[in-house]
């Protein structure tokens, strides 16, 4: 586990366009660059935001990511409830979902 | 006295990014018409800088070197550093005011340690607010972080000081200054529960606020915002240093949380700057 370097890349990607670019071109390069599990770096690869939420990359950076990969809104939600279906509770950080995971948008209850 | 403007806004990324998405439009209208209201008083307090006192989600400060305040000390800042599609907001340049800056932090560091960056990359935090209340970007801005994302967090009674501190450091420049603390109350976001709010929680906290009960304030733990107000609750930090700037009573101007898609209690409130 190292959720630190994690987080790490995922900082770095989403601040830096150059690393946008690399991490879409060549991504193996980029996650090379970080001390990752293969789980983190299969995550990662493959823009799993259920995975990543669980693995429990800060929602912050998480949600700028998702944003930089063009996730609308509802769909990233959903994806984060699908990954703890899938992998089980957040495993780390403050970002857990304590509550039950439950729309509250009235707007989103209508989709 | 050279502090004379401070007041205090939410500043979540779907205010800007989803207000497509809000049915009660009305109401979304209000809220939006509030900022409008704060920018005309900072307007007409004819400040020549905006202070804002956010707290960013990782666009400059991480765990490899996280400050528990920061200072801006540049003549110019980039933002948003989101997905400008997402946020809405447009990327741009934004004026700064290095030397400014920097006799604020020589002052501010007499009693609260304080790093400083010449280099800092806006998000939501401070880019919500300044689409609304300097929709020219023709302000200069000094941007201040209070660390609200990294535990260990900067605790309480330090943003407290920090506000102290930075009134006093107004207080000895000439310029005419405003400050704004950007943050959420309680919320969730970022979560599957986003868009889940404690009203009662918000509205004690408010309460607490506007009457400027510093012991009050103060008593939080962070376990309990945890428990009772997300994650998101912590926060407040940027309102208390705000309120211990100010020193007067507050005027809540606007507050609902029937606006879920902006996952936020949305707030606007403006201090009686104390002489």
């Amino acid at each position: 586990m190292s959720l630190y370097q994690l987080q790490k890349s995922l900082y770095v990607l989403n601040r830096d366009p150059a690393a946008q670019d690399k991490y879409r071109t060549e991504p193996d390069e980029f996650l090379d660059a970080f001390d990752l599990t293969d789980e983190e770096s299969r995550a990662l690869r493959d823009a799993d935001i259920g995975l990543l939420y669980v693995l429990g990359v800060n929602g912050q950076i998480l949600m700028h990511y998702a944003a930089f990969l063009g996730i609308q809104w509802f769909d990233y939600l959903d994806m984060m409830r699908r990954g703890i279906e899938k992998h089980g509770p957040v495993r780390d950080g403050v970002y857990a979902m304590t509550g039950g995971g439950q729309s509250f948008s009235e707007e989103e209850k209508q989709r | 006295m050279s502090l004379v403007y401070a007041g205090v806004c939410s500043h979540a990324p779907g205010i800007v990014g989803r207000a497509d998405l809000v049915e009660n439009t009305k109401l979304r209208d209000e809220f939006h018409a509030s900022f409008d209201t704060q920018r005309q008083q900072i307007e007409d307090t004819n400040p020549d800088v905006l202070v804002v006192v956010g707290a960013e989600h990782f666009a400059n400060f991480f765990m490899n070197n996280m400050p528990a305040f920061c200072i801006g000390m540049a003549d110019r800042y980039e933002g948003p550093i989101e997905d400008p599609d997402w946020l809405k907001i447009d990327r741009r340049t934004i004026p700064g005011a290095a030397d400014l800056s920097k006799r604020l932090i020589q002052e501010i560091m007499q009693t609260v340690d304080v790093a400083f960056a010449e280099e800092w990359k806006f998000d939501h935090g401070v880019m919500v607010p300044l689409h609304f209340l300097t929709p020219e970007y023709d302000l200069p801005i000094v941007p201040v972080n209070i660390n609200c994302q990294g535990p260990p967090l900067t605790p309480l009674p330090r943003a407290w000081a920090f506000g102290e501190a930075l009134r006093r450091a107004c207080d000895s420049v000439s310029e005419r200054i405003a400050i704004v603390g950007t943050g959420g109350i309680s919320h969730w976001p970022a979560t599957p529960d986003s868009g889940k709010i404690n009203e009662q929680w918000d509205r004690d906290f408010l309460d607490r606020l506007m009457r400027n009960d510093k012991s009050a304030l103060l008593e939080y733990t962070d376990e309990d915002t945890y428990r009772d107000a997300g994650q998101g609750g912590f926060e407040i930090r940027t309102f208390i240093a705000i309120a211990a700037a100010a020193g007067g009573k507050g005027e809540l101007q606007f507050y609902t949380a029937e606006l879920p898609i902006f996952a936020v209690g949305c707030t606007v409130a403006r201090f009686d700057v104390a002489a």
